[in-house]
């Protein structure tokens, strides 16, 4: 019962703070790009504009639910967006959000669900994201979304074999899939970003891609596609999409920060191994939150510096570049390990 | 036919890589410049010397209608968004057969084009446009601005015409007068 309740909690808690943090980083988003484009950037919506987002969510909500004539497959269209939202909540499940939390006599792990194919599950979970765009794109039953989709689901495939071959260095260098056990390495010994430069700026780029985020925005392409696959979506199912994107932003950026810079922990005394007290745990959950923001951050940074690739140029990275790189990074990696293992 | 010789590329600018960190180097530095919004409706823009705005009637110092209904504001305007009810003052005013005065004075806001034709054309100098720029209204019946609305908006215009008060030089006391628009030397050049 008590482990029941815990649980819960964990979920309350990790789902609340991300859905949150997703918000947050909607109007993120809008003052970074103005104030690199020299504007101001939301700042009516209470003081500095911070309750922005819940205007937004109002709007939504209030906003007429047009289904167009022309959808034909009513299902799929409605089903699509909730497959584009819900496997980035999924997936959170088994990102380690700090080491453990000792609160009256129980010492709670952090992270919800301690599976021991972690990475696996998210791989396995994130691909069916794809599945959203594509029935959006064909159940719109109109051109533009088609194209989007059908621009999303090669694109979509073509990375997750980039993002799933540029992580595989880690787990061998880390020796386990758990990605708790990836942040407990890397607390003792070191952040595996140094050891894996390449395979960090590869999980990088093709996270970019997975995410549909500029520069490889294809898929929604406002000025060639007017959006993509969610032309014809309006009120919250639009809104659903547009969660859904940056849920899964935020999953790629706890990725990036839970394999490649240590998660919750810092190389610094209390930080560096598992909680005992818990003031530590609690920085741990700071710390790994400050990692994931950073990379938000990045994300959006990346958005507002860099034009959209041309399709060609896309399929040519993923294919010509990272495959065979990511493959000699492979080889590389495990022969330096085995060289190291054995003297 | 030209020839452009394409510049070789070095191995690191075909990576693309120095070039994208040139360029997040060149937007980050952005984020704590100077920015250049201007929060309108409580930072309203400068305007410069003769702006030409919304066109009102004005009172002179006595507190009088100039507009003797002439008509001619009417005539020149040329989206002829003026239109004049002539009429007599009230009877029994001291200077009721002096002059003639509008009945009615309207002027449709959506329609005037701001060019300021009917304050050159005024012999009485009794119209003139303000330097108000965002005139807002819920209907089209609304911005037909009326004589006593135009009115309101002109305000007493404190100028040397002393009509039917004094002949000749204007009193020792009297306000002088505002230097002349600059406008008007630059319209009659056109």
């Amino acid at each position: 019962m008590n482990e029941l309740l815990i649980h819960l909690l964990k979920i309350a808690g990790v789902i609340g703070v991300m859905l949150g943090i997703v918000a947050y980083t909607v109007l993120a988003e809008r003052w970074v790009c103005a104030w690199m484009q020299d504007r101001i950037g939301p700042n009516r919506v209470g003081p500095f504009g911070i309750l922005q987002p819940l205007a937004d969510g109002l709007k939504f909500i209030f906003k007429e639910d047009v289904l167009p004539r022309h959808v034909r497959h009513k299902f799929y269209f409605t089903v699509a967006p909730m497959i584009t939202m819900v496997p980035a909540l999924i997936t959170v499940a088994v990102v380690p959000w700090g080491s453990y939390l000792p609160v009256l006599g129980h010492n709670i792990k952090g992270v919800i669900a301690d599976l021991d194919v972690g990475i696996l599950f998210i791989f396995a979970i994130a691909s069916l994201g794809v599945y959203g765009i594509v029935l959006a794109g064909w159940s719109s039953n109109s051109k533009y979304p088609f194209l989007g989709g059908i621009r999303s689901s090669a694109q979509m495939i073509s990375y997750e074999v980039c993002l799933g071959l540029s992580v595989v260095p880690v787990f061998m260098q880390a020796g386990t899939l758990n990605l708790w056990n990836v942040v407990l390495y890397q607390a003792e010994h070191t952040w595996l970003v140094w050891c894996q430069p390449l395979s960090f700026v590869i999980f990088m780029v093709s996270a970019f891609a997975e995410t549909n985020r500029t520069p490889f925005d294809l898929p929604e392409a406002e000025q060639e596609l007017v959006g993509g696959y969610h032309t014809e979506y309006s009120s919250m199912k639009f809104a659903m999409f547009f969660l859904g994107e940056y849920a899964n932003m935020f999953v790629a950026s706890a990725l990036m920060a839970t394999l490649f810079f240590g998660g919750w922990s810092l190389p610094v005394a209390p930080l560096n191994a598992p909680a005992t007290t818990l003031a530590v745990g609690l920085a741990h959950v700071g710390v790994f939150l400050a990692k994931t923001l950073f990379f938000l951050f990045v994300f959006i940074w990346v958005r507002w510096t860099l034009p959209r690739f041309r399709y060609d140029q896309l399929m040519t990275l993923g294919w010509k570049v990272f495959v065979p790189l990511t493959i000699v990074n492979i080889l590389v990696s495990s022969v330096v390990l085995a060289v190291m293992e054995n003297g | 036919m030209m020839k452009v010789a394409r510049p070789e590329l070095s191995f690191w600018e075909r990576t693309n890589i120095p070039q994208i960190l040139k360029g997040m180097w060149l937007t980050i530095r952005h984020i704590p410049k100077r920015k250049f919004t201007r929060q309108y409706p409580e930072e309203k823009p400068p305007l410069y010397g003769d702006y030409r705005g919304a066109p009102t009637l004005v009172r002179d110092p006595e507190g009088r209608v100039k507009c003797v209904a002439c008509q001619l504001c009417e005539f020149v305007c040329p989206p002829k968004a003026i239109r004049i009810t002539p009429g007599f003052r009230d009877e029994g005013r001291p200077d009721a057969d002096v002059e003639k005065e509008p009945q009615e004075f309207e002027i449709d806001m959506l329609r005037c084009i701001y060019c300021g034709f009917c304050e050159e054309v005024c012999p009485e100098e009794a119209i003139f446009l303000q330097r108000d720029f965002a005139i807002a209204g819920y209907s089209r019946e609304e911005l037909k601005f009326n004589k006593q609305k135009l009115l309101e908006l002109g305000g007493v215009r404190e100028d040397s015409i002393w009509k039917w008060k004094y002949k000749g030089a204007p009193p020792p006391d009297a306000p002088a007068a505002p230097a002349r628009e600059p406008r008007i030397q630059a319209l009659a050049r056109r």
